[in-house]
C-alpha cells in the first residue's frame, strides 16, 4: 500500500499539523520584523532555537535573516554546542552577539552559586545585552508545553525595563492580531513556536532535515548517575568521590549547561529513531533531563518573572 | 534552499490540528474534565503525574486521588488560592489529530478569558453541571460564543453519574440548551451526557448511557472539521501583506550560485492567507489602490508552489511592479473590499478602564494600525436578558455596540462573512494596552 502524500499543494486536502504550525510561526516572525526596529533571536544551539532560526530563514528566503542572534554563554556549555553555533551562523549568514556570564564573574558583577549551576546567572547578562543592542523584540524558542508557567505565556509578551514578566497582567491574545506596542525601555519577547510540542519539534527537524549538535544523537560517553539522570564527566561537571564513572551510550533530550543537564540512555542515532523514541517516552523532557527545574513547582515562574527566557 | 527538492518525510502518520476551548467553572467539574481528557489520552507523563500526586497528597486528597486542577493552574498565585486566573494552553494528540486546548477559567474576568479562547477556537466545550441545568453563566458563555461565531459548540452535561445516568434528566437539560442556542442562533450544537469523574463518554462511549447514541467527546473532537478547512471554504482570496521581501544584495548564503543573478531584482509580498486559495496565474487586485495584476510566482516558506490556501504563510510575486507593501491586501480580482472610514462594531471591553464616547484609540486590523475615535457608544448587551440596553460607557467585561471613526481607510468586512477581515483590536494610544476586541457587525 502506498500512502497518499499529504501536502498543501493539492486543493481540498487537509494541511498537516506541522504545515499549520509552520505557517503560524512564520507569520509571527514576519509580524515582529515588520513592527519592531531591532529584533534579536536568543540562540543557544539547542533544538528549539535551531527550529526558530530555520523558520526565520524560510520566512525571508531568498533574503537573509534580517536580525542577529544572541547567545548567552554561561561558560559551562558543551564544546560541541559552541562549535555547532559557530557553523550555523556561518551557514546562514547571520551575525552572532555573545553575552558572557564568565566576564561578569571575572569582574565581580556576578558571583558563582554554591550549587555550581550558572543557569540563573544568565538573566543579568541577557538584560544588559538587550539594552546594549537596543533590542525592542527578543525571539525565543520557548514552548507552552514545557512547563506550567510557560503554558500561561503569550506569543508576544511584554517586559518592563527590568525585563520582568507580570503573569497576572498580560494582554489578551485575540485572533491572530498580535499587539506589540510598547513604551521606551520596554521590550517584547516573541515565541513563534509557543504552540509546538516536543514531538512536533522533532518531527519538524526530521521533515526538514535540519542539522543539530551531535549531543542529541546516541553516542558513547563517560557518565555518572546523579538525581536519576546520567551526567557527563567534564570540566564543569566532575563526579563526586562517591559517584561511579562508567561508559554508556546516551543522548541528550535538551541541551543546557553541562552542570545542570542530564543525558538519557538511548540508541537513537538519527532523527527518525528519535521521533519514535519521543513518541514512546513516558517522561517530559524537563523532568527527564533538567536539574534546574526540579527545585520547586514554581522554579520556572520565578526565573521568568526576573527576566529569564 | 536545501529543503526545496527534498521529499517530505513523516516519521509517524500525519495528523491535523484542531483548536478548542473549554468554558465553565471549577464547580461544573471543568478541571476534572480537562484532567480526564489529558490523562485518558495519555498526554500526562509520569513525572507530571507524580508531581500532581505529591501535591494532591500534601493538600489532603485521599491516597491515589488527583487534584486535576494542579495540572492547569500554572502560577503560584493560582495554586495558593485554588483559582485559575488566566487562560492556560494544553496540548495532546490522538492518532489522527493534534489538539490545542485553551482552558478558560470561569470565575474571574470570565468574558475576557472566554473571548480570548473563542477567537482562535474551532470548537468550544461548554460544561454544565447536569444537576443544575442551564445557569446564567451558561447563557453568558453561549452568548459570547454566538457573537464570536465559533464554528462548533459542544455542550457537555456533566455529573450524569450523580443523576443515576437518567435519560429523562439528560433530556430536560438538553431541552434547556436547545432553547438558549435557538434563541442565540447557534447552529452547530452537540450535547453529550458525560461524567468527567468516572470517564463516561469522554474517550469511549459509556455502557451506562445506552440511550445515548451519539459520539463520545474525544470522538467528536476528532471528527469535526477544522478552521483551515472552513477558512478555505470562504472562497474570496485575502492576503494581508506583512512586508515586502526584497533582498537585493543581501541574498541568503543558501541561495545556489547559479540562481543569484536571477534573484537580484527579486521582489515579493509576504503574508499569511486569511481566507480562500490562490494559484500561480490568478488575477488579483490590490487594496487600497484597486490595481489589477496577476500572480506570477508563489512560495511557501521559500519553497516554490503552484497553489496555496488559508492559513498558509506565503510570498507572492506579482506580474507588474505595483505597490503591495504592509497594510495592503491582495485579493481575488473582482472581490475588492470597500474602503471604510467607519465601523459599526460589537466591542468586547477587556481593559479595567471603561471605554467612553469620544475616546481616542488605535484600531489594529490585519496588518494596519490606524488612529480612531469612539464616535458613539450605542448600547450594552445584557447577557442575562439577551437584549441591548442604551449605554454611553462600556466597563470591563461588558459587550456593547459602538460606532468608530477611522483616520484612514481600512478594508473592513462583516465578521459574519469573514472572521479575519471582520475583527480588530482597540488599543490605548499611549500605553499600548489592548482595551477591547472588536468585530464588524451586520
Amino acid at each position: 500500500m502506498r500512502a497518499a502524500p499529504v501536502t498543501a499543494t493539492i486543493a481540498g486536502t487537509r494541511l498537516d499539523t506541522l504545515d499549520v504550525l509552520e505557517a503560524e510561526a512564520i507569520h509571527i516572525i514576519r509580524e515582529v520584523v515588520a513592527e519592531f526596529e531591532r529584533p534579536v533571536l536568543l540562540f543557544s544551539g539547542g533544538k528549539d532555537s535551531v527550529v526558530v532560526l530555520h523558520l526565520a530563514a524560510k520566512a525571508f528566503f531568498p533574503g537573509r535573516v534580517p536580525f542577529p542572534v544572541l547567545h548567552v554563554d554561561t561558560g559551562h556549555n558543551f564544546p560541541e554546542v559552541i562549535a555547532f553555533r559557530d557553523e550555523t551562523v556561518e551557514r546562514l549568514g547571520v551575525r552572532l552577539e555573545v553575552a558572557s556570564v564568565q566576564d561578569y564573574i571575572d569582574d565581580g558583577r556576578l558571583h558563582e552559586r554554591a550549587d555550581g549551576t550558572r543557569n540563573p546567572l544568565q538573566t543579568l547578562p541577557l538584560l544588559d545585552a538587550i539594552a546594549a543592542g537596543k533590542h525592542d523584540a527578543v525571539f525565543g524558542g520557548a514552548r507552552r508545553d514545557e512547563d506550567k508557567a510557560r503554558a500561561k505565556e503569550r506569543i508576544i509578551s511584554l517586559r518592563d525595563e527590568f525585563g520582568q514578566w507580570d503573569p497576572r497582567n498580560q494582554r489578551p491574545e485575540l485572533w491572530s492580531l498580535y499587539n506589540g506596542r510598547h513604551t521606551p525601555g520596554q521590550h517584547v519577547r516573541a515565541f513563534p513556536i509557543s504552540n509546538w510540542t516536543e514531538l512536533d519539534v522533532w518531527r519538524y527537524l526530521e521533515r526538514e532535515s535540519i542539522p543539530l549538535p551531535p549531543l542529541y544523537f546516541a553516542h558513547e560517553r563517560e557518565v555518572y548517575a546523579r538525581e536519576g539522570m546520567w551526567r557527563a564527566v567534564g570540566e564543569f561537571s566532575p563526579a563526586r568521590p562517591n559517584e561511579t564513572i562508567e561508559r554508556r551510550v546516551v543522548r541528550y533530550r535538551t541541551v543546557g549547561d553541562m552542570s545542570c543537564t542530564g543525558a538519557v540512555e538511548s540508541d537513537a542515532a538519527d532523527l527518525t529513531s528519535i521521533v519514535a523514541e519521543i513518541a514512546r517516552s513516558t517522561l517530559t523532557e524537563r523532568g527527564a533531563t533538567r536539574a534546574d527545574d526540579r527545585i520547586s513547582e514554581a522554579a520556572m515562574e520565578d526565573r521568568k518573572k526576573d527576566g529569564y527566557f | 534552499m536545501s529543503t526545496v527538492h527534498e521529499a517530505r518525510r513523516t516519521g509517524l502518520g500525519t495528523s491535523t490540528l484542531f483548536r478548542f476551548a473549554t468554558a465553565g467553572s471549577v464547580d461544573d467539574g471543568k478541571s476534572t474534565l480537562v484532567g480526564r481528557l489529558l490523562h485518558d489520552s495519555k498526554a500526562i507523563l509520569a513525572d507530571q503525574l507524580e508531581q500532581v500526586a505529591r501535591t494532591s497528597a500534601e493538600r489532603g486528597f485521599a491516597h491515589g486521588a488527583f487534584d486535576f486542577a494542579l495540572l492547569t493552574d500554572g502560577l503560584r498565585a493560582e495554586r495558593e488560592q485554588g483559582i485559575t486566573i488566566d487562560v492556560a494552553y494544553r496540548y495532546f494528540s490522538t492518532g489522527s489529530r493534534s489538539f490545542i486546548l485553551a482552558d478558560c477559567p470561569g470565575h474571574v474576568q470570565y468574558t475576557r478569558n472566554m473571548v480570548t479562547g473563542a477567537t482562535t477556537a474551532d470548537a468550544v466545550i461548554v460544561l454544565i453541571d447536569g444537576r443544575k441545568g442551564v445557569l446564567e453563566q451558561t447563557r453568558r458563555h453561549l452568548a459570547v460564543i454566538a457573537l464570536l461565531r465559533v464554528p462548533h459548540v459542544i455542550v457537555a452535561v456533566n455529573k450524569i453519574d450523580l443523576l443515576d445516568y437518567s435519560q429523562d434528566a439528560f433530556a430536560r437539560v438538553a431541552a434547556q440548551v436547545a432553547a438558549v442556542t435557538d434563541e442565540l442562533g447557534i447552529e452547530d450544537v452537540h450535547v453529550i451526557p458525560v461524567s468527567a469523574l468516572e470517564g463516561d463518554n469522554i474517550v469511549d462511549r459509556s455502557d451506562h448511557t445506552p440511550w445515548y447514541d451519539g459520539p463520545a467527546l474525544l470522538e467528536l473532537l476528532e471528527a469535526l472539521p477544522g478552521q483551515d478547512e472552513l477558512d478555505r471554504a470562504q472562497d474570496a482570496f485575502r492576503l494581508p501583506v506583512q512586508l515586502v521581501l526584497r533582498p537585493q544584495g543581501g541574498l541568503s548564503p543558501q541561495v545556489a550560485h547559479e540562481d543569484a543573478e536571477a534573484l537580484r531584482d527579486f521582489r515579493a509580498s509576504a503574508g499569511r492567507i486569511s481566507s480562500g486559495t490562490v494559484r500561480v496565474g490568478d488575477a488579483v487586485q490590490i487594496f487600497p489602490s484597486g490595481i489589477r495584476t496577476t500572480v506570477s510566482g508563489l512560495a511557501v516558506g521559500g519553497v516554490p508552489v503552484e497553489h496555496a490556501a488559508a492559513p498558509q504563510s506565503v510570498s507572492v510575486q506579482l506580474a507588474e511592479d505595483v505597490d503591495a507593501a504592509r497594510g495592503a491586501v491582495i485579493v481575488a480580482a473582482g472581490t475588492l473590499p470597500e474602503a471604510r472610514r467607519e465601523i459599526d462594531a460589537e466591542l468586547f471591553q477587556l481593559d479595567a478602564r471603561p471605554l467612553v464616547t469620544g475616546a481616542r484609540v488605535l484600531v489594529k486590523h490585519g496588518t494596519s494600525t490606524v488612529q480612531a475615535v469612539v464616535a458613539q457608544i450605542e448600547s450594552r448587551y445584557d447577557l442575562d436578558a439577551l437584549i441591548h440596553e442604551p449605554a454611553d460607557t462600556l466597563a470591563a467585561n461588558d459587550i456593547g455596540r459602538a460606532r468608530l471613526r477611522l483616520a484612514a481607510d481600512l478594508p473592513l468586512e462583516l465578521y459574519s462573512a469573514n472572521r479575519a477581515s471582520g475583527s480588530f483590536l482597540v488599543i490605548h494610544p499611549s500605553d499600548g494596552a489592548t482595551l477591547a476586541a472588536g468585530i464588524v457587525r451586520d
